[in-house]
């Protein structure tokens, strides 16, 4: 265990991965688990929601006649692939390598700016037909569900680019690794949400 | 002109009420300015407090806002129960009425209750585990200033815009737009969302403070019992608070962009928001009380010098309470006629609660059993909790019967029960607790005679006003009625409960007056340790330095600065050298983010959604500014820690 005690505060334990070798960065990590876990809770009352109001239509389009498959699975497979992308990204950090990382979490960038693209082009489509928010309480649920993940996206994307302007002028150093190790996990974390809109959501709205 | 004077008649509201609102708003916010200005103070206030990252200033102005909530939820408790002192009153109208229970209920919860536990574990949690400060100081002081501008924003809806009026719960269809047009239930649904981010983020800071930052050798099973309290509210926090958001959330889409959750015309479930807005309701019940039970279980063993007895219970019961609490909340609308198998369930395991509760009400008694009990003023408050929340147990124990809550339902039974739980558990133990820590804050010991005037009226006036309100309810009296016919038989328990009403009024005069008398005429507290306590933050001097530990203790078992006490220590180990000490930096960026949730919260109560834009552009620019900044901590040097030190007459 080799400490860089030159203060007692900023203690640098290179033993651990260069996100964790600070106390503020195991901190700062740790908490971001727990903003995850309360994010879990709230995305769950959001799918709890969508379950119940699946078939109140109220005479409105329902998902069956709505949802268009090679649409949501190309959303699906773009999405995925970002998640593994800035899992490669997070590879390179390990490896100290700034470039290959900057790279892959461009690559990441740029797939889920295509996510977004296509589903507000899927909203857009919707909306003309005439299936807005205020149709049904279905449509209420599942644009609200969604919605709040794509916003969650949108969100992530302009964090990571700025993750990545921080990177590319400070460097790797355990404050910056620290960051994008965070933004990786709430990139994987909305992956795995997707995973169950995909599974609650699409999936059973276009099934017999 | 006629459009501007119609819009200006409704956004300023214009009754007697509110222009005797006005008027004092007016009038102490320029005493307020005089005094900032005439003394020169207003660099200090914005250096000293509004940027202040210190978990302990952060508390006080916590504490502060807890006691002007209390006021401000009292006065309307007064004016319900003025209105409600003889049949067919007309003191208040039934608009009025509804609007004055509906911000009682919202200030009292979570604008009183909320702040008040936030201010005992900011002041109290790291200088009681031996940390220097909170995980993550700045959010801390964000958390603050979101709590306080969203209070801002429902308190201003009392002469702007008009106040929400749909009961504390804001059930739909009543709070939908098609029954509740108008700002106020905006004011309600905004106001509780920006508090509650900044809930959330204490509930996470805390619990990451208390798992990562205990001193060395205080593994959680020799941590002190307030911050195992603290703990399990930081997991319901967590876990019940999205839940809260969401209800508001989607009530918030209804009423702006015309969503259909809850109006059964679209297709949507108004029971939907019943049971999630009670998903974070029931556990928000014990995030209120357990901070109490934390808070008695350091009073009690420091007042009875005797360790607590039946620690490992304590922690397994309070923990078990947390757990509980998330498998209850169908019982705030058993007569939502879920069938009998779902209410079954939830009526047992309401009464299951009663077990740890009971297990920890005992231990606090046998910790009492042939101690040498002193019967200081935070003592007692305990004394008055025991009797009063058993009596608000049983009651609870009979409301969870789920037949028999088809008759207490939305009766005055009810209105008593939460009272006495809320009030007897959760006011009690935060007086208790401001009582006890208080020389703690300030360095001033809180005098006596006032503090007992207080205790003595608030009690006898808490039981003249609440027990009465139990044969009401069995009468039939239900509650949220403006007021009743003669006829009923119902006069004089109303009366005596508004003499009772008022007799808590008094009270809380008595208290406010002991208080600033002993901030008048201040007795000092030298020692740093004036009960003679167990815990850590005792071996600290009064008020604490800014940096709490000027060497970070070694701990060796429970109740660590007793154990030292009695090894004669009279102070910490000083005898290692002091090392520079690593702070945050205080930061204006969490007031201002505060400021532009209320820009953007109230240009979304208006529906002007380009004031509500600029709003949030703001908030995101702050976030990724904060982002860019790296400059966000240093270093005390050792001889600043050593000069302020020897202040104290330590080394």
């Amino acid at each position: 265990m080799a400490v860089d005690a030159h203060h007692a505060g900023h203690a640098v334990d290179h033993s651990k991965p260069l996100e964790l070798s600070t106390e503020e960065g195991e901190l700062k990590i740790l908490g971001f688990w727990f903003f995850l876990a309360q994010d879990m809770i709230l995305f769950a009352c959001l799918f709890a929601t969508y379950i119940i109001m699946h078939n109140h239509t109220a005479g409105g389009p329902t998902s069956m006649q709505l949802f268009d498959v090679p649409g949501f699975v190309a959303e699906t497979l773009i999405l995925l692939t970002s998640s593994f992308t800035y899992g490669l990204a997070t590879f390179e950090m390990r490896r100290n390598r700034l470039k290959g990382m900057i790279t892959w979490m461009v690559i990441t960038a740029l797939l889920g700016m295509s996510f977004v693209g296509l589903e507000v082009n899927e909203f857009i489509h919707y909306a003309t037909t005439g299936a807005m928010i205020s149709r049904s309480g279905f449509l209420s649920a599942f644009f609200t569900l969604v919605g709040t993940h794509g916003a969650h996206v949108t969100l992530g994307i302009f964090w990571m680019i700025s993750i990545m302007v921080q990177l590319y002028k400070k460097g790797l150093n355990p404050v910056t690794a620290r960051k994008a190790f965070i933004v990786g996990l709430y990139w994987h974390f909305l992956d795995i949400v997707w995973v169950f809109i995909f599974s609650v959501v699409y999936l059973p709205g276009v099934m017999k | 002109m006629s459009g501007v004077q119609q819009f200006l008649s409704h956004f300023f509201i214009t009754g007697p009420f509110e222009i005797g609102g006005d008027v004092s708003i007016g009038l102490v916010s320029i005493a307020i300015l005089f005094i900032l200005t005439r003394y020169k103070l207003w660099g200090w206030l914005w250096r000293e407090w509004l940027t202040s990252v210190d978990h302990k200033k952060i508390g006080i102005m916590y504490l502060l806002a807890a006691l002007l909530m209390l006021f401000r939820g009292g006065v309307d408790a007064l004016m319900i129960r003025t209105q409600l002192a003889i049949p067919g009153n007309s003191f208040l109208q039934a608009e009025h009425y509804d609007q004055i229970f509906t911000t009682h209920g919202t200030i009292m919860i979570l604008f009183m209750a909320m702040p008040f536990i936030f201010a005992m574990m900011n002041i109290v949690v790291p200088l009681q585990i031996g940390a220097r400060d909170v995980a993550f100081p700045y959010l801390n002081a964000i958390s603050f200033w979101l709590f306080f501008f969203g209070a801002m924003l429902l308190n201003i809806s009392f002469v702007i815009g008009g106040s929400p009026d749909a009961g504390w719960v804001n059930y739909p269809p009543l709070a939908e737009l098609r029954f509740s047009p108008g700002p106020g239930d905006n004011f309600y649904l905004l106001s509780i969302m920006i508090s509650g981010i900044g809930s959330v983020a204490t509930g996470i800071n805390f619990l990451v403070t208390i798992l990562k930052m205990r001193a060395p050798g205080m593994t959680l099973m020799r941590m002190p019992m307030f911050s195992w309290a603290i703990l399990a509210t930081c997991i319901d926090i967590i876990f019940a608070f999205p839940a809260l958001t969401i209800a508001l959330g989607l009530e918030f889409m209804d009423r702006m962009f015309g969503a259909h959750f809850f109006t059964v015309s679209g297709g949507g479930n108004p029971m939907m928001y019943v049971n999630l807005f009670w998903m974070w309701g029931h556990p928000e019940v014990y995030i209120v009380i357990l901070p109490a039970f934390g808070i008695f279980s350091e009073i009690v063993p420091t007042f009875a010098r005797k360790k607590l007895f039946g620690y490992t219970a304590m922690v397994t019961s309070l923990l078990l309470i947390a757990i509980i609490s998330y498998f209850v909340w169908l019982h705030h609308f058993f007569t939502m006629g879920a069938g009998a198998d779902v209410n079954t369930f939830f009526a047992i395991a309401s009464m299951f609660v009663a077990i740890p509760t009971g297990v920890k009400v005992f231990n606090w008694l046998f910790t009492m059993y042939r101690g040498r009990i002193r019967t200081t003023i935070p003592m007692l408050w305990f004394l008055a909790f025991v009797p009063n929340f058993a009596i608000g147990g049983a009651t609870g124990v009979m409301l969870a019967a789920a037949p028999a809550d088809y008759q207490y339902h939305n009766s005055y039974f009810l209105v008593a029960h939460f009272h006495q739980v809320l009030i007897g558990g959760v006011v009690y133990g935060m007086l208790a607790g401001m009582y006890y820590w208080w020389p703690k804050m300030f360095g001033i010991l809180l005098e006596e005679k006032w503090a007992k005037w207080g205790y003595w009226f608030f009690n006898i006036g808490f039981y003249v006003c609440f027990m009465p309100q139990y044969p009401l309810g069995l009468m039939g009296m239900t509650r949220r009625m403006y007021t009743y016919p003669a006829g009923m038989g119902w006069t004089t328990l109303n009366q005596i409960s508004t003499v009772g009403a008022f007799i808590m009024g008094l009270g809380f005069i008595f208290i406010v007056w002991g208080i600033v008398t002993s901030i008048l005429h201040p007795v000092k507290d030298t020692t740093g340790d004036p009960w003679d306590a167990r815990t850590l933050e005792w071996s600290l001097p009064s008020p604490a330095p800014h940096y709490n530990f000027a060497r970070i203790p070694q701990i060796e078992g429970r109740d660590a600065w007793w154990a030292m006490k009695q090894k004669g220590l009279t102070k910490l180990d000083d005898s290692t050298p002091i090392v520079p000490i690593h702070m945050p930096k205080s930061s204006g960026k969490p007031f201002i983010m505060g400021v532009l949730f209320f820009v953007a919260g109230f240009g979304f109560v208006f529906n002007w959604f380009i004031l509500a834009a600029l709003g949030m552009v703001g908030v995101v620019i702050l976030l990724f500014s904060r982002s860019f900044e790296y400059d966000t901590d240093y270093y005390v040097p050792v001889d600043e820690v050593k000069h302020t030190e020897a202040l104290y007459g330590r080394s």
